[in-house]
């Protein structure tokens, strides 16, 4: 990604267009640190036990399925890989242990709340909008439902209600933002889980408390926490003891990912310069053309056909 | 080249079998389009979580835009580079430009899923200028706006000096008459202004519409993933301007028995391989400095469009009209010119459908008969608007009854 825009401003640089790709290597520097402040969650996957209560709490909280606590003892739901739908901010899926068959992997998934988030940079009402404590969440009122969010999401998390004809939603976790905005809030699945497997709190103190994990069992611990770059930061983090490919986590670079359309938008547009240029060049050659064909009949001709 | 030509209204039977099988297709989509709006976009669609965008987005929003391209092409060509002799073929351009965006218009009606919410990005307080959405939208509307007033001048051509409204209304014939004058006469005033702007605004959101798909960098085949994506639609869009205006100008020749006006459309033709040459050279050239050509021959189907996108559309026209005697012939013109749309059209599916593949889908998307049916609904009604349009308002050239034979 990173060469992407390097070779993509080095484009622009050819087109004689320099100081443009310059204001814009400026502006792209912005950085995520001031994210830092914000909350989410450090799932420690080696402590779930797959007892589903964090999707019965999510569902109940979210008013989308009203299944009673002990249908989700079933297990056989992980027989296939399920994943999120307009009906379901989360869910949790099985993968084989190859070390220890007895003691399989659970993993709880939902919106990771980037920290710069691409369905946000691609919503073009801002119907979507990271919020200070780092919940991204959905203003249906605004939405045109046009679906880019759910293109633009390099986790396929947005689902949408293709049945609804007149208010149909982008449906996602919203990291309960009425919940954690009250004074000690937690987010519903947090609050019911029964093991030590979701934390809520400043991404900067979870990503310590991670580290901190890994550092104190390292044999356990893969020694990477997802999500602490990738996409350039997310608020929800994971700790798991098997690689993450293996838990069907997607590898993603740490470059945000909305950077590129961005920096296009922003060098090309910016102030209308490029437009403006392009508009004075073709008045002159208007002219030009005009006065070399000796535009005496014709401009009246022309204002009339035209 | 004579440049004062005479427009006039077609005077044709408006009724061929033709028009009745664009009837029926308009017909059905129209009830299609019905349902999808009582019972929703699951009704009609094979739309997913996963394959958010399909044949509706990648064809009747995007391939359309790029179609429309000929409006402003030959609007450049005639008005800002001044030549006169391009002047026949503006007018149809500029009818099918503004047609093509009015049913962009109208198949992103039938794609949004709040589609009331539609005006909401010409909004301030819902701006949101990082979206690439965003600068194409309001890009679009802008540019429909323009091209209505570069056509409204055309209506008031007709209607000048002939007001003649029915029955009591009568009476209101020269305020009307007043009104279409003024507004004729303010119109020719700014419209350099008003072309110039057309042939910027496309420019803007013809290459937009390529940075659209740049945001789903892990989603996308390498083969057309690539951040000059924007530069590369905006070639194309250009490379396809005069193929679309020679194509739909022999189609109207032909379902109006006129001879096809080769003494324009020949010349024109000669800019179409130098764009497309243009387009071949730097698509070629981002293949190889993103080093992913052996990917053309992977054999995969990705592979396979790529291949009959590149070779169909690019390669084969752009030999075929490099030839002088091929360009001057009516039936191998027209065929170079269909390549050439069928390319763009075979592109764009490319970007927005086939290209896109998302790790967590569980099977490839492929269109309902009845998101087919709808789109053709829309074309065979776009159609059909147009042949009103020419036969109401002076679009065509005049035919001259005693002209030449003009081609051999």
């Amino acid at each position: 990604m990173d060469l992407n825009r390097r070779r993509f401003l080095q484009f622009l640089g050819m087109g004689a267009v320099g100081t443009v790709s310059v204001s814009a290597a400026a502006a792209e520097s912005s950085s995520l640190e001031d994210a830092s402040g914000g909350y989410g969650v450090l799932v420690d996957t080696t402590e779930c036990i797959g007892c589903r209560k964090c999707e019965y709490a999510c569902n109940r909280e979210h008013r989308l399925t009203d299944l009673p606590l002990e249908r989700y003892e079933d297990t056989s739901v992980f027989e296939t890989e399920r994943w999120l739908q307009a009906n379901a901010y989360t869910v949790v899926n099985r993968f084989p242990n190859p070390e220890d068959e007895a003691k399989p992997v659970f993993v709880k998934s939902q919106c990771l709340h980037c920290l710069d988030p691409a369905c946000a940079s691609a919503c073009l009402v801002g119907a979507l909008q990271r919020q200070e404590n780092g919940a991204v969440t959905y203003d249906a009122w605004k939405c045109m439902g046009c679906r880019y969010c759910m293109v633009a999401c390099p986790f396929q998390v947005p689902a949408y209600e293709y049945d609804n004809a007149l208010t149909p939603q982008v449906r996602k976790c919203t990291l309960c933002a009425t919940r954690t905005a009250q004074e000690g809030g937690l987010p519903a699945c947090v609050e019911m889980c029964p093991q030590n497997c979701l934390t809520y709190g400043k991404r900067s103190e979870l990503l310590a408390l991670a580290h901190e994990k890994i550092d104190g069992n390292p044999e356990l611990y893969e020694d990477h926490v997802y999500g602490e770059t990738e996409a350039g930061g997310t608020s929800w983090l994971y700790l798991a003891a098997r690689p993450f490919t293996e838990l069907k986590f997607q590898e993603i670079g740490p470059e945000p990912i909305p950077r590129l359309t961005e920096t296009i938008q922003h060098s090309i547009f910016k102030f209308g310069a490029l437009p403006l240029m392009l508009y004075g060049m073709l008045g002159a050659v208007m002219r030009i053309a005009r006065s070399g064909h000796g535009g005496h009949v014709e401009t009246t001709a022309e204002e009339e056909v035209s | 080249m004579a440049a004062d030509i005479t427009y006039a209204p077609v005077q044709r039977r408006f009724f061929t079998p033709g028009v009745c099988v664009l009837l029926a297709l308009m017909a059905t989509a129209m009830a299609l389009a019905v349902y999808r709006f009582i019972f929703g976009l699951e009704s009609v669609t094979n739309l997913t979580n996963q394959y958010p965008w399909g044949l509706w987005i990648g064809v009747d929003v995007a391939t359309g835009v790029a179609l429309a391209a000929g409006g402003f092409t030959t609007s450049a060509l005639a008005h800002i580079f001044h030549r006169k002799r391009f002047e026949a073929v503006v007018r149809p351009a500029l009818l099918t430009a503004m047609l093509g965006y009015t049913f962009v218009g109208l198949g992103l009606m039938l794609d949004l899923g709040r589609y009331y919410n539609i005006w909401h990005p010409a909004w301030p307080t819902m701006w949101q200028g990082n979206s690439v959405l965003f600068e194409v939208g309001m890009c679009v509307m802008a540019y429909l706006t323009v091209l209505y007033s570069e056509f409204a001048p055309i209506v008031c051509e007709r209607f000048i000096g002939r007001v003649n409204l029915p029955g009591r209304l009568a009476s209101w014939n020269g305020t009307v008459d007043r009104m279409l004058r003024s507004v004729n006469g303010t119109l020719g005033r700014v419209m350099f202004l008003l072309i110039i702007a057309g042939v910027v605004l496309s420019c803007m959101h013809q290459s937009s519409l390529g940075a659209l798909m740049l945001i789903a960098p892990y989603k996308m085949h390498a083969l057309w993933y690539t951040p000059i994506l924007p530069l590369l639609f905006l070639m194309s869009a250009i490379a396809v301007g005069y193929p679309m205006v020679v194509f739909e100008s022999m189609l109207a020749s032909r379902s109006f028995g006129r001879k096809p006006e080769m003494d324009v459309l020949t010349p024109l033709s000669a800019f179409i391989p130098i764009f497309l040459g243009i387009y071949l050279v730097t698509k070629t050239a981002d293949l190889l400095m993103r080093d992913v050509y052996p990917l053309v021959f992977e054999g995969s189907f990705q592979s396979f469009m790529f291949l009959l996108e590149m070779g169909g559309g690019v390669v084969l026209p752009f030999a075929m009209l490099l030839s002088s005697r091929m360009r001057r012939s009516p039936r191998m013109l027209f065929s170079a010119s269909m390549l050439v749309v069928l390319g763009v059209l075979v592109n764009r599916i490319n970007v927005f459908l086939v290209a896109y593949r998302p790790p967590r889908a569980e099977s490839a998307y492929i269109p309902s008969v009845a998101e087919v049916l709808i789109t053709a609904g829309l074309i065979a009604t776009l159609m059909l608007v147009y042949r009103v349009m020419v036969t109401l308002f002076p679009v065509l050239p005049k035919e001259h009854p005693a002209a030449l034979p003009g081609e051999n």
